[in-house]
C-alpha cells in the first residue's frame, strides 16, 4: 500500500465519523432524559415503534414466502422478481410514497374500490405500516433468498425422498436452515422501517400521533412546528443506537455464516 | 397484488386501531395532566353538547393561537376533545386533503389553497375569513448586518457577501407575500433555501444558519429575544388573509362548525390579537 493513501482515507474516516460526533457533541447529556421523556418524543417514539414492528412482522409474512418462490424458481424467472423485488431498495422512498398515492389514495387506482369498502389509506396510521413495509421488504427478501440459496436443496431433498411432505420440509428443513438468516433480514427490515422517512412524509403525512414517526418528529422539530429541537437530538441519538445494534447482530450473522 | 394489497391494510388497520387505541391512552394520560380548569359554568346557555373528536388541519404560522383556541374550545366542551392539530404549510395541507386526508376543519393562510380544496368539492358551508398577517425580515438578535430593508437582503455586508436569507416556498401563502412584496420592491433575490412553511424559514434564523428570512409579524412576536424582526415598507401591499372552513369529509360536523364560529367570535379575536393577528 502507498504511504500517500493513508491522506484520502484519513479524510474519508472524518467524513463519516465527524458528523456523528458533532451531534453527539451538541447533545446536552444532562437534559437527555427529560427531552427522551417529554410527550412529544414519547409519542414519536411509541408510534415509531409499533408501526415498526408491524411493518416488521408484515414483511416476515410476505416476504420469507416470496424469499422462498424466488431461490426455487429458475435463473431466469429468478433474475426478473429479483429485479422487481430489489426496485424499491433502490428508489428513492419519495418516489415509492408518491407510487403508494397513486395506487392506494383517494385519487388513486384502488381509491374508488377502497372507497366503497369504506376503507381509508393515506394519512392513516395504516399508511405508516404500509410505506414502511414497502421499503423495507426488499431487505428481508434479498437477505432470506440469499440464505436460501447458499444451504441449496439437498437436505430438502433428502427429507422428501424419506416421505416428508412439502410443508413438512419447508417448517422442518427450510425454516431452521435459514434462520440466522432470516434473524439478519428480520432486523436490517426493522431498522429500515424505523429510519424510513420520505415515503411516510408523502402518504402518510405528518400528524402528531397518528403518522409522525421518530424521523418526521426530528425533521417537524427543524422545521419549529411543536416539537422541540433537543426532542429531535434525542430520537436522534436514539436512532443511531439502534442503527448500532443492528450493526451488532449483523457482525454476529456473518461471524456465524461465514464459521 | 390488489388481495395481497388488501389484506395488508387491513392488517394494517387492525394495527391502526390498536396503535390508535394505545395513542388514545397517551393523550388520555396527556389531558389527565392537564389543567383541570375546564368548567361548565363559563359555557354559554344554549350551546349544545358536542363530545367526540376534532381533528384541525392548520397553517405553519397559526401554531401558537390554534393551540390557545383549542384548549379553550375544550374549555367550552368538556366532553369534545381536539386532537393535537396538525400544522404545516397551507400548500401541503391542501394536497394532503385532496389526496384523501381526514380532517373536520382547515384554516388556511391565504384564499387560493382553500380554493384549491373547495374545487375539489371538500368544503361544507362558506369559508370565512378570521385573520389578516403581513410579513417582516427575521434577523439575528442585535441586527449585526443593519438590515432595514428589502434592498439589504442582496447588498453585499462587510465580510463582502451578501447575507444568507431564506424564504418560504411559492407555493405557500408566506411565499407568494414575499415574491410580491420582493417584485414590489424590484428585488432580485435568490434565496439560499425555499421552505414549505413559514416555521421551518424561522427556524433556520434562530439556530444561526441563516442570516434572514422573510417570515410574518406574528413568527417574530412569537420567537420572542431569538430573532428580531425589521419592519418592511409597504408590506400591507401583500396582506396575507386567512381563511377558514369545516370539511364535507368531517365525521364531527356539529363541532367542526362550532369550532369555525368559535374562532371568528370575538373571543377567538381576542386570542389571535395577543398573538399578533391582524382583524381580516
Amino acid at each position: 500500500m502507498p504511504i500517500w493513501l493513508l491522506v484520502p482515507a484519513v479524510l474519508g474516516g472524518a467524513v463519516l465519523v465527524l458528523p456523528l460526533a458533532a451531534l453527539l457533541l451538541r447533545l446536552d447529556w444532562a437534559g437527555v432524559p427529560a427531552a427522551m421523556s417529554s410527550p412529544a418524543a414519547l409519542q414519536a417514539l411509541s408510534l415509531s415503534l409499533i408501526t415498526a414492528t408491524v411493518a416488521t412482522l408484515c414483511c416476515v409474512l410476505l416476504g420469507v414466502p416470496l424469499a422462498v418462490v424466488i431461490a426455487r424458481s429458475t435463473p431466469a424467472v429468478a433474475a426478473v422478481l429479483r429485479t422487481l423485488t430489489t426496485l424499491p431498495l433502490v428508489l428513492p422512498p419519495l418516489v415509492g410514497g408518491i407510487a403508494l398515492l397513486a395506487l392506494l389514495g383517494r385519487n388513486g387506482v384502488l381509491g374508488d374500490s377502497l372507497a366503497v369498502l369504506g376503507l381509508r389509506v393515506p394519512f392513516t396510521t395504516a399508511a405508516v405500516v404500509i410505506a414502511q413495509t414497502f421499503v423495507a421488504l426488499p431487505f428481508l427478501v434479498i437477505t432470506v433468498e440469499g440464505s436460501l440459496r447458499s444451504i441449496g436443496t439437498r437436505y430438502e431433498s433428502v427429507a422428501a425422498g424419506l416421505g416428508a411432505g412439502p410443508f413438512t420440509v419447508f417448517r422442518r428443513i427450510t425454516v431452521p436452515l435459514v434462520g440466522p438468516g432470516l434473524l439478519a433480514g428480520t432486523v436490517l427490515c426493522f431498522a429500515r422501517a424505523l429510519g424510513e422517512f420520505g415515503a411516510t412524509a408523502l402518504f402518510a403525512g405528518n400528524a402528531p400521533g397518528v403518522t409522525r414517526t421518530m424521523p418526521l418528529a426530528i425533521y417537524t422539530a427543524f422545521n419549529g412546528a411543536g416539537v422541540s429541537e433537543d426532542t429531535a437530538i434525542a430520537l436522534s441519538l436514539m436512532l443511531i443506537l439502534v442503527a448500532v445494534a443492528v450493526l451488532l447482530v449483523m457482525r454476529a450473522w456473518r461471524e456465524d455464516a461465514t464459521r | 397484488m390488489t388481495r395481497a394489497s388488501r389484506g395488508r391494510a387491513a392488517s394494517a388497520a387492525a394495527s391502526a386501531a390498536a396503535s390508535a387505541a394505545l395513542v388514545l391512552a397517551l393523550t388520555g394520560c396527556a389531558a389527565a395532566e392537564r389543567d383541570p380548569a375546564a368548567s361548565v359554568q363559563n359555557e354559554p346557555a344554549g350551546t349544545a353538547e358536542l363530545e367526540g373528536q376534532l381533528t384541525v388541519f392548520a397553517a405553519a404560522s397559526l401554531t401558537g393561537a390554534f393551540d390557545e383556541l383549542a384548549t379553550r374550545f375544550e374549555q367550552l366542551h368538556p366532553r369534545l376533545e381536539v386532537a393535537p392539530i396538525t400544522y404545516d404549510g397551507s400548500s401541503v395541507l391542501a394536497t394532503q386533503l385532496i389526496e384523501g386526508a381526514q380532517a373536520d376543519v382547515f384554516a388556511s393562510a391565504d384564499e387560493r389553497n382553500l380554493a384549491t380544496v373547495a374545487a375539489e368539492g371538500l368544503i361544507a358551508g362558506e369559508a370565512g375569513v378570521f385573520a389578516a398577517n403581513v410579513l417582516e425580515i427575521a434577523v439575528q438578535p442585535g441586527n449585526p448586518l443593519g438590515i432595514e430593508s428589502l434592498d439589504d437582503l442582496v447588498e453585499t455586508t462587510a465580510s463582502g457577501a451578501a447575507p444568507i436569507v431564506v424564504t418560504c416556498a411559492p407555493e405557500v401563502p408566506c411565499g407568494t407575500a414575499s415574491a410580491a412584496l420582493l417584485d414590489r420592491g424590484g428585488v432580485e433575490l435568490a434565496p439560499a433555501s425555499e421552505e414549505q412553511n413559514v416555521g421551518a424559514v424561522l427556524s433556520k434564523v434562530r439556530a444561526g444558519e441563516a442570516d434572514a428570512g422573510l417570515v410574518y409579524v406574528t413568527d417574530v412576536q412569537a420567537a420572542g429575544a431569538e430573532v428580531e424582526g425589521v419592519e418592511i415598507e409597504g408590506a400591507d401591499a401583500a396582506t396575507n388573509v386567512y381563511p377558514i372552513a369545516a370539511l364535507t369529509g368531517s365525521a364531527n360536523p356539529e363541532a367542526a362548525a362550532a369550532f369555525v364560529e368559535f374562532v371568528r367570535s370575538p373571543e377567538g379575536a381576542e386570542v389571535l390579537a395577543s398573538f399578533g393577528f391582524g382583524a381580516p
